[in-house]
């Protein structure tokens, strides 16, 4: 029979390193399905590194696939830390990128330094409002906020098209469901002439750390993780819990809504109903890759780029199905909890099962 | 309103109420058995492409349609079984397992499809199950069309609701799984196995999952397209909630849904001068959100949800 005790001394270098591991386990195990697909295993792998290191334009759309991927990282992170379950990263990025776009394009102008900050604040608060909406329905009336925030994806892309279709569409789109481009003055700058890498980027890294000093060592973020630990106790001690989980949803709604901004203003220029490739969804894999640290959270973001933006290259060198890339990412979820589990319990196996009682 | 008036007394509209409900009543099923054990299933969305792809392919390849059936059934078996593991086994926190088992099983899901079918621009299609022709009765006015011109896998739902409902109100067996869900010590203090149960539910609740996204490659289309389940599966983790974890209630929850997809679709036609569609294809989602806000309250959630059980610690 199996038994399961927990380890008495954890190491923190095992608990740290767990998700090196279960990464590096999960592009191991890719193994599996490209022998299933017939494809040269090695020189795949090869091309999946060129596809991220063989050339500045490669690293920097690495970096470039990443921006999005740490903002909703970290509204995940940030979420889960409280254990808000925040599904809803798609639906919130989608928000923040309509804002973006309806303060962004003609409705006000003026110079970069103002109008950069306002869509960012306003696409945050927006993405903001679209966590808050499921968060009130938690507090007030106990409904589910896994539910509520996953519909709510559903919903909001719907409204998008709608809005696409409708108020936002550019006349001048050829009958495209497309918004107006973005004003110059609120394109995020590029970082390197002639790449695609954008200021996005460093506001990301910019927003993981102050998430970090916010969490780590702040008031506010010891509610957080008070709440996210035992949230009766939390209570006990006179923490006002529902209004953390509001605080919280906000906070993680903006920082996904952050993430449509960055896309959209630093990457497209305008808005279509396909902007995100499931960022708001793949978030939540990125913050547990990161041990929900936001910190972490930038490590993750790099490697889940590297695997897409890889994988990508890879799958058109050899023409095996770029799907790959998900299973890859979505292995790595699984190893990184399973690793989680053997960093905290011994799995002995006894010859036979005794009877303690 | 006399048109909607005309809308409730057609036989179209309620053939297609069924029709629409059909895979909603696997899937609530399904949830439903893996909640009564206490491990909450968010792998369904994935799962629901897992038998929509295998169960389409089983076909495409050569098995008859209840080949195919099976196939999706198993292989909704099979990531309920790694879900299981996660969960029952390891004790892993069940919502971030059931969203790694829905991101995994969809793009193993896809990938499979499109390493078998690589360059195609229009997805092949299979025969897929046809309305029933029962003499007499499929040519019953109004019944007719309504019960008896769907496809057997709208009766396979059903029946299975009926089976659900017999195994958890009539036999020990249910009383043990509903144990489970609420008190596993007891179940374990009766001798009884708290893993064997929980993994059993998990993997019976999975494989009919699968049969929900069998349902709409099978017998709804005849072809397998990426996106094609589109939340049902989430759709249905509010709609158990909402039916209180009875198998009567689920049924009744899903035909009401199905009702008002089918009202939304008719009303489109009616309406669609005046309001965008957008805002009726809004509204599925929209009334699972409502449903599960007017129950919240009072939901008597099975005692154990979410919460992993290990023997011999307390």
């Amino acid at each position: 029979m199996m038994q399961i005790t927990p380890k008495e001394n954890q190491s923190q270098w095992v608990s740290s390193g767990i998700p090196i591991i279960a990464a590096v386990l999960a592009l191991l195990l890719a193994a599996i399905p490209l022998a299933f697909a017939g494809a040269p295993i090695l020189e795949a792998y090869g091309h999946m590194i060129k596809g991220v290191f063989g050339s500045l334009f490669n690293f920097t759309e690495m970096l470039t696939r990443a921006t999005p991927l740490i903002f909703t990282g970290l509204a995940a992170a940030i979420a889960f830390r409280a254990k808000l379950w925040n599904i809803g990263g798609e639906g919130q990025f989608y928000l923040g990128a309509m804002a973006a776009v309806w303060v962004g394009t003609g409705m006000i102008d003026g110079p970069p330094a103002l109008m950069i900050p306002l869509v960012l604040f306003v696409g945050a608060f927006a993405g903001g409002l679209g966590m808050l909406g499921p968060a009130i329905l938690k507090t007030r009336f106990g409904a589910d906020e896994v539910v509520t925030s996953l519909l709510l994806n559903f919903i909001i892309l719907i409204f998008v098209q709608m809005m696409l279709e409708g108020p936002l569409k550019d006349p001048m789109g050829l009958g495209w469901p497309q918004s107006e481009p973005i004003v110059d003055n609120a394109v995020l700058p590029q970082l390197i002439t002639r790449m695609r890498l954008h200021a996005g980027f460093v506001l990301a890294i910019g927003t993981a750390i102050i998430a970090y000093i916010i969490l780590a060592m702040t008031v506010w973020g010891f509610k957080i993780r008070a709440v996210g630990e035992n949230a009766a106790a939390a209570k006990h001690a006179g923490i006002g819990v529902n209004r953390t989980y509001l605080a919280v949803a906000m906070a993680s709604g903006a920082l996904a809504g952050m993430a449509g901004v960055s896309e959209v203003a630093g990457l497209k220029g305008y808005l279509t109903a396909d902007l995100s490739a499931g960022f708001g969804y793949t978030g939540i894999v990125v913050a547990m890759l990161a041990g929900l640290s936001p910190l972490g959270v930038i490590l993750a973001s790099l490697y889940v780029a590297s695997v897409f933006v890889g994988a990508d290259s890879m799958s058109r060198a050899i023409g095996v199905s770029s799907f790959i890339a998900d299973l890859i990412v979505s292995m790595s979820l699984i190893c990184v909890l399973l690793g989680g589990f053997f960093a905290r319990f011994n799995l002995t196996f006894a010859k036979k099962q005794v009877d303690t009682k | 309103m006399m048109d909607i008036l005309n809308i409730f007394l057609s036989d179209s509209f309620w053939a297609a109420s069924l029709r629409i409900a059909t895979p909603l009543i696997f899937g609530v099923l399904g949830a439903l058995l893996c909640e009564r054990a206490g491990v909450l299933n968010l792998g369904i969305e994935g799962i629901f492409v897992v038998g929509a792809m295998t169960g389409w392919m089983a076909v495409w390849l050569g098995a008859n349609l209840w080949g195919g059936i099976i196939i999706a059934a198993m292989a909704g078996g099979l990531f309920g079984l790694f879900h299981a593991i996660l969960t029952v086994i390891f004790g892993l926190s069940q919502h971030v397992s059931g969203l790694g088992i829905t991101l995994f099983a969809s793009s193993a899901a896809s990938f499979t499809y499109r390493t078998a079918l690589p360059q195609v621009s229009s997805p092949p299609r299979i025969e897929p199950f046809r309305a029933l022709d029962i003499p007499i009765l499929s040519d019953l006015p109004f019944i007719g069309p309504v019960l008896f011109q769907q496809t057997a896998m709208t009766w396979l739902a059903l029946f299975l609701v009926a089976v659900v409902w017999w195994v958890m109100e009539k036999t020990a067996l249910g009383v043990a799984i509903k144990a489970v869900g609420d008190n596993p010590e007891a179940v374990n203090a009766q001798g009884l196995s708290v893993v064997k149960l929980r993994m059993g539910s998990v993997i019976a609740g999975s494989a009919l999952m699968a049969l929900g996204g069998a349902f709409l490659t099978m017998s709804a289309f005849d072809a397998f397209f990426f996106g094609m389940v589109n939340g049902r599966g989430w759709i249905c983790i509010a709609l158990v909630i909402f039916a209180s974890w009875q198998p009567g209630k689920a049924l009744m929850g899903a035909l009401l849904f199905g009702m008002f997809d089918a009202l939304q679709v008719r009303l489109q036609t009616e309406a669609g001068a005046f309001i965008p569609g957008q805002v009726f294809l809004m509204a599925p989602y929209v009334l699972s959100i409502i449903a599960l806000v007017i129950v919240a309250r009072k939901a008597d959630y099975p005692r154990a949800l979410l919460t992993p059980w290990f023997k011999g610690q307390r």
